[in-house]
């Protein structure tokens, strides 16, 4: 793990390399965190990964969440890691929400980190993110018919009527 | 782009296949028949996908030319449910999650809860995580080997495997009371101490464990029909590996030796003495050889942990999140308030977020934890290693038979219960 301090250094060659691309850093439990502009993420990300001294080559993990009420409300969270030097750094980009008839939007990072592919496509499925250029860009675990980001935090738990052939009687043509 | 669901929704699994050679089918109408690829469909329920994994697979003859996964038909919604739960009952839920390495989804949570808490664990809890936790894993490597041996025809090993998994399970149910989802550990240390005679019971097993797998071995070393459908199939470069974010013993089969119990030991791994086993062509022989290996240094491991297991308290002393001991709530009015605060609102965490991950069978297994200062967790996340080694799947079978798909998938070893969540 980068500490507080070296955290900062990355932030600021970041900045320098890739202007207004670090919002903020924290540094809390041991671990570090750059939140980062969704306009700038595959230039930080890609800086990370080839910047000889950062070399942060491995995607551990890629997930969303949601912050809801904070804002901006959503996170994609990247988990990277540098093998050789047993050293963790996650960055998040910082997606505001769009409104009711966009999603928010931002870069796939699948070019440069191939590991992402099923992780975007989940965020995507649950969260209602949208990764451009992604190859795939469908539901992974949810039904590919259905509606609605079900991990965003204003999705309610539970309340889904269970389908079953035999309601047919009772809610016609349900599967319409 | 809100249109993008129902646009996607609406197309049909062969246009989803997209860009793959299948859509040169429809247009190559002048291939020869043999020539011609055919999309067929494997799964959801085939006995070789090792739960309801869908496959679907261009073929020319017998040869894959491409394949897709199709996943999420065990999907439960359990990250989602686990928003709505406080910490403590998370614990179960996760365990859940991938059905044959509960202690380490287990671990992987609670250990992210304790980071978030800067709660330190007392040593006894400590060793005894890791006693349970490599358990798990020679449990976890045994269903593997029967059912991926059975998978290649070798029907006597599942029987072996299982014989030897049922003492794990035996001493499982000893220690926790359960022989599967345990909820054995708490956040601060474990439910309950090990009782009288599972140290004994543990240490016979440990002693009978390297001879059974000496059996396993003889069984498959030198069985040509094991050796010819695992030697040289399925392999993948190092490389190729790494940037699919492929982890556990799959990387370490193709020759890299990264094991979080080495490189970031957490819990008491930095205590023993162990060794990681990597293999150096990366086929499907060398899983093997690693996984059958990684047993070995796991029963060393648990009986290091119990000669050095120390003395004292197996659950941290802090009131406000572990719950008091049984026999003080009859006479301490503090201890019933904890007591019934824990039970019905649970501990509070205070804001933060934080990602704990630790080696799992199959490879990292990651937490992502967000708490908001509330009882409940704000986001729960499990970076399952099943999940991601999938993506290895298209690139250990294209070119190879169809048969050797079956035998790749085996050695993969993908839990679909981690893979939906």
């Amino acid at each position: 793990m980068p500490d507080a301090p070296g955290l900062e250094l990355i932030a600021q060659d970041l900045n320098d390399a890739a202007a207004g691309s670090v919002l903020g850093t924290y540094h809390e439990h041991g671990q570090g965190c750059l939140i980062v502009d969704p306009e700038r993420i595959l230039a930080v990300l890609g800086w990370l990964r080839d910047t000889p001294g950062q070399e942060y080559r491995f995607l551990a993990s890629l997930h969303g969440v949601d912050y809801l009420p904070a804002q901006p409300r959503f996170g994609v969270v990247y988990e990277l890691l540098n093998m050789p030097r047993v050293e963790r750094l996650r960055v998040r980009a910082a997606l505001a929400d769009s409104g009711p008839d966009e999603l928010p939007e931002i870069d796939s990072c699948v070019p440069l980190f191939p590991a992402a592919e099923f992780q975007e496509r989940e965020v995507y499925d649950f969260f209602g993110i949208v990764f451009s250029g992604h190859p795939d860009l469908r539901r992974i675990l949810m039904p590919e018919d259905y509606v609605g980001w079900p991990q965003r935090r204003d999705f309610p738990v539970g309340g889904e009527p269970v389908i079953f052939t035999r309601d047919e009687r009772d809610v016609p043509r349900w599967f319409e | 782009m809100s249109d993008l669901g129902r646009d996607v929704a609406s197309r049909t699994d062969a246009q989803v296949i997209g860009s793959s050679p299948v859509e040169r089918t429809a247009a190559g109408q002048a291939l020869a028949p043999e020539q011609e690829l055919m999309t067929i469909n494997m799964g959801p329920h085939h006995p070789a996908t090792h739960g309801v994994l869908r496959l679907l697979v261009s073929l020319e003859g017998e040869v894959v030319r491409d394949l897709k996964p199709v996943v999420g038909y065990v999907h439960t919604g359990i990250e989602k449910n686990c928003e709505d739960k406080s910490y403590w009952k998370v614990i179960p839920f996760v365990e859940r999650m991938d059905y044959l390495s509960y202690f380490f989804n287990m671990e992987a949570f609670v250990g992210c809860v304790e980071r978030l808490l800067e709660l330190e664990i007392p040593p006894r809890a400590n060793y005894l995580r890791v006693i349970h936790l490599e358990l798990n894993r020679i449990h976890s490597h045994l269903v593997w080997l029967g059912t991926g041996a059975l998978d290649l025809g070798a029907m006597s090993m599942f029987f072996y495997c299982f014989r030897d998994r049922d003492r794990i399970l035996d001493l499982f149910e000893l220690s926790t009371g359960q022989r599967m989802h345990t909820r054995y550990f708490q956040v601060g240390g474990v439910f309950e101490d090990i009782p009288v005679g599972f140290e004994r019971q543990a240490r016979a097993f440990c002693a009978e464990m390297p001879s059974r797998i000496d059996q396993y071995e003889a069984i498959l070393n030198r069985n040509e029909i094991f050796l010819r459908r695992t030697r040289n199939v399925g392999i993948v470069p190092r490389q190729r590996l790494l940037d699919l974010g492929v982890t556990g013993p799959l990387l370490r089969a193709a020759g890299e030796p990264w094991d979080l119990r080495k490189v970031d030991p957490t819990l008491a791994y930095a205590d023993f003495d162990f060794q990681i086993p990597v293999g150096t062509v990366g086929d499907g022989h060398d899983r093997y050889r690693v996984r059958v290996r990684e047993m070995r240094e796991s029963v060393r491991i648990i009986e290091q942990a119990l000669d050095g297991l120390p003395e004292g308290p197996w659950i941290a002393d802090d009131r406000k999140v572990v719950l008091p001991p049984r026999d003080e709530l009859s006479t301490s009015m503090e201890a019933l308030i904890h007591h019934f605060k824990l039970v019905t609102e649970g501990f509070r965490v205070p804001p933060g977020e934080a990602y704990h991950a630790v080696e799992g069978p199959r490879g990292e297994l990651g937490c992502f934890v967000l708490a908001d200062g509330s009882a409940k967790p704000a986001r729960v996340h499990v970076r399952d290693p099943s999940f991601v080694n999938l993506q290895a799947l298209r690139d250990m079978c294209v070119g190879g038979y169809v048969a050797d798909l079956i035998q790749n998938l085996a050695m993969l070893d993908p839990i679909l219960g981690g893979i939906d969540r």
